[in-house]
């Protein structure tokens, strides 16, 4: 057999965590040029990762993650307009303390990036984007912000980025922090001392669809490595466990979050990637708008569906998809099994005609035509808590 | 995980274990190690011809598709059908009962071309230290 993991090379990058990672005897592979963990046979490996998360609490290192902060120049309202002009959803609905799901677009009204806007104050943003497209997506900001009055600030090497995911996520940050995490709303953001580091950013943001948080603390080792023993060790109690970028993705899928290259790239549309509800087009001019209307007056050729394999077999990135006639009619952007749900499931693109649920399709697996059928998505939907115990 | 000194390897990790003219194969420990949780195995049915370095079959874990190659040429005899609701017995006895196929050699002679185990354990300690370079 061929060795599933990619080659080390000495140019790859790596977070200030790597150390940590190789003592910890992870398993690493190169993700958009990182040196990243992709799981820990220590924690029991991917699917023991994954159920972690979804049962109590897992904890990840996302330092490859970029951070861009914008800020107003001379005047106000600087940042805002920039940050207006570059992303499709709407900032100005955006109060100080909260974030929100957004994207960069091309012209042509597909995608740069997608990434999380924080509001750090009035005229003060922080987009967080993802580690494949860093140096991209700085060099847009750059290129399509010049004319607006704000500062723009590569801000990616300064944070170690650490996602705390999971149900008990709460109760885990809870013996390390000073601050009232039950105040903090999904998506919404504070600042206080973690692990006594004084004004650390503790946004309840996730790619995992379980709660959680993801904290930024200073990227020196010294400062990393003390803060993920410190999660580690206040996490014992819940069975946290290290995870890797493996489960990570096994865990976005169920939840059908976009991955950048595949759910969404250069190639696809908001319409298309249906994320639509991210997309206000009603807050004025933004970059990829005037395309997005045309695109909507033409109507959408394909759009993203959930599948889930009926025949035994894996539907994976990249592979075709058949109608019952057996001409091509689409293509899969992620496959995996799920662990949660213990199926073969996958996203795909499709024409509108084949997106009910219920649809059978056919993926081609190894010459095979397998068949597979249009899922409900998300395929998986955390369970609604009643109101959190307040803390005394 | 011991390496059974009765065994052949190959460099691309999979072992043989010959005994009277049937040959049985399968993935190594490392092998298993190197994929993660095994979730789906594909194999050829019995009558089937297996060419030497040729795929015969495939092993997926939740993240890869892995390929499995042909240590030698001959003629599937049996295939393993446990695996097929019990796919996790590569990760827990790769060595014994997670065996994948048995196999009538063409051509015994092709068996002095694979690793004995202290070779094949020198070579995958050579690969991990690539690895942590």
């Amino acid at each position: 057999m061929e060795s599933a993991a990619t080659p080390h090379k000495s140019e790859l990058r790596k977070t200030p965590l790597n150390a940590l990672h190789r003592r910890l005897g992870a398993k690493m592979v190169n993700f958009g040029g990182w040196d990243m963990p992709v799981e820990y046979p220590s924690s029991g490996g991917l699917i023991a990762e994954h159920q972690a998360v979804r049962a109590s609490v897992g904890v990840f290192d996302v330092s490859h993650m970029g951070d861009i902060r914008i800020r107003s120049g001379r005047r106000p309202g600087g940042a805002l307009a920039a940050v207006q002009h570059i992303c499709m959803n709407d900032a100005s609905k955006l109060a100080v303390g909260q974030g929100h799901y957004s994207a960069m677009l091309y012209p042509e009204g597909t995608f740069v990036d997608d990434l999380i806007v924080h509001r750090l104050g009035e005229d003060d943003f922080l987009l967080v984007i993802n580690a494949g497209t860093r140096e991209k997506d700085i060099n847009w900001v750059r290129e399509n912000t010049k004319n607006f009055d704000c500062v723009v600030e590569d801000l990616s090497d300064a944070y170690t980025q650490l996602a705390i995911q999971g149900p008990r996520a709460v109760d885990l940050l809870r013996k390390l922090t000073d601050v009232e995490l039950n105040g903090i709303k999904n998506y919404w953001f504070t600042h206080g001392t973690v692990c006594g580091l004084k004004n650390t950013l503790i946004a309840r943001t996730g790619y995992t669809g379980e709660d959680g948080f993801e904290i930024y603390v200073p990227s020196d080792v010294a400062s990393s490595e003390k803060v993920w023993n410190q999660v580690m060790e206040a996490g014992r109690e819940f069975a946290a466990v290290p995870c890797g970028l493996g489960c990570r993705n096994t865990l976005r899928l169920e939840s059908k979050m976009a991955l950048y290259g595949h759910e969404i790239s250069d190639k696809i549309n908001v319409w298309e990637a249906g994320l639509d509800r991210y997309c206000k087009m009603e807050k004025g001019d933004f970059v990829g708008r005037a395309a997005l209307e045309q695109a909507r007056a033409a109507g959408l050729r394909r759009t993203l569906v959930g599948i889930e394999m009926v025949d035994r077999g894996i539907a994976r990135d990249e592979y075709c998809c058949c109608n019952q006639a057996g001409d091509a009619i689409g293509v899969v952007t992620s496959g995996s099994p799920s662990p949660t749900l213990r199926k073969n499931i996958a996203l795909a693109y499709v024409p509108p005609a084949y997106s009910a649920v219920g649809t059978v399709l056919y993926v081609e697996i190894r010459g095979q035509k397998c068949k597979a059928q249009v899922a409900p998505t998300p395929f998986y939907k955390r369970p609604k808590k009643a109101a959190a115990p307040r803390e005394s | 995980m011991a390496y059974p000194k009765n065994y052949r390897y190959t460099k691309e990790h999979e072992w043989i274990n010959v005994a009277g003219g049937l040959a049985t194969i399968g993935i190594t420990d490392y092998a298993q190690h190197e994929l993660g949780d095994v979730v789906f195995v594909e194999l050829p049915k019995p009558g089937a011809k297996i060419e030497t370095a040729k795929s015969f079959g495939t092993v997926e874990s939740v993240k890869a598709v892995s390929e499995i190659y042909a240590p030698v040429a001959g003629e599937v005899i049996e295939a393993n059908g446990e695996l097929q609701n019990t796919p996790e017995k590569i990760n827990s006895d790769p060595h014994g009962t997670a065996w994948l196929i048995k196999v009538r050699l063409t051509n015994a002679a092709e068996l002095s071309g694979l690793m004995d185990a202290a070779a094949y354990e020198a070579y995958i300690a050579a690969k991990g230290k690539e690895a942590s370079a």
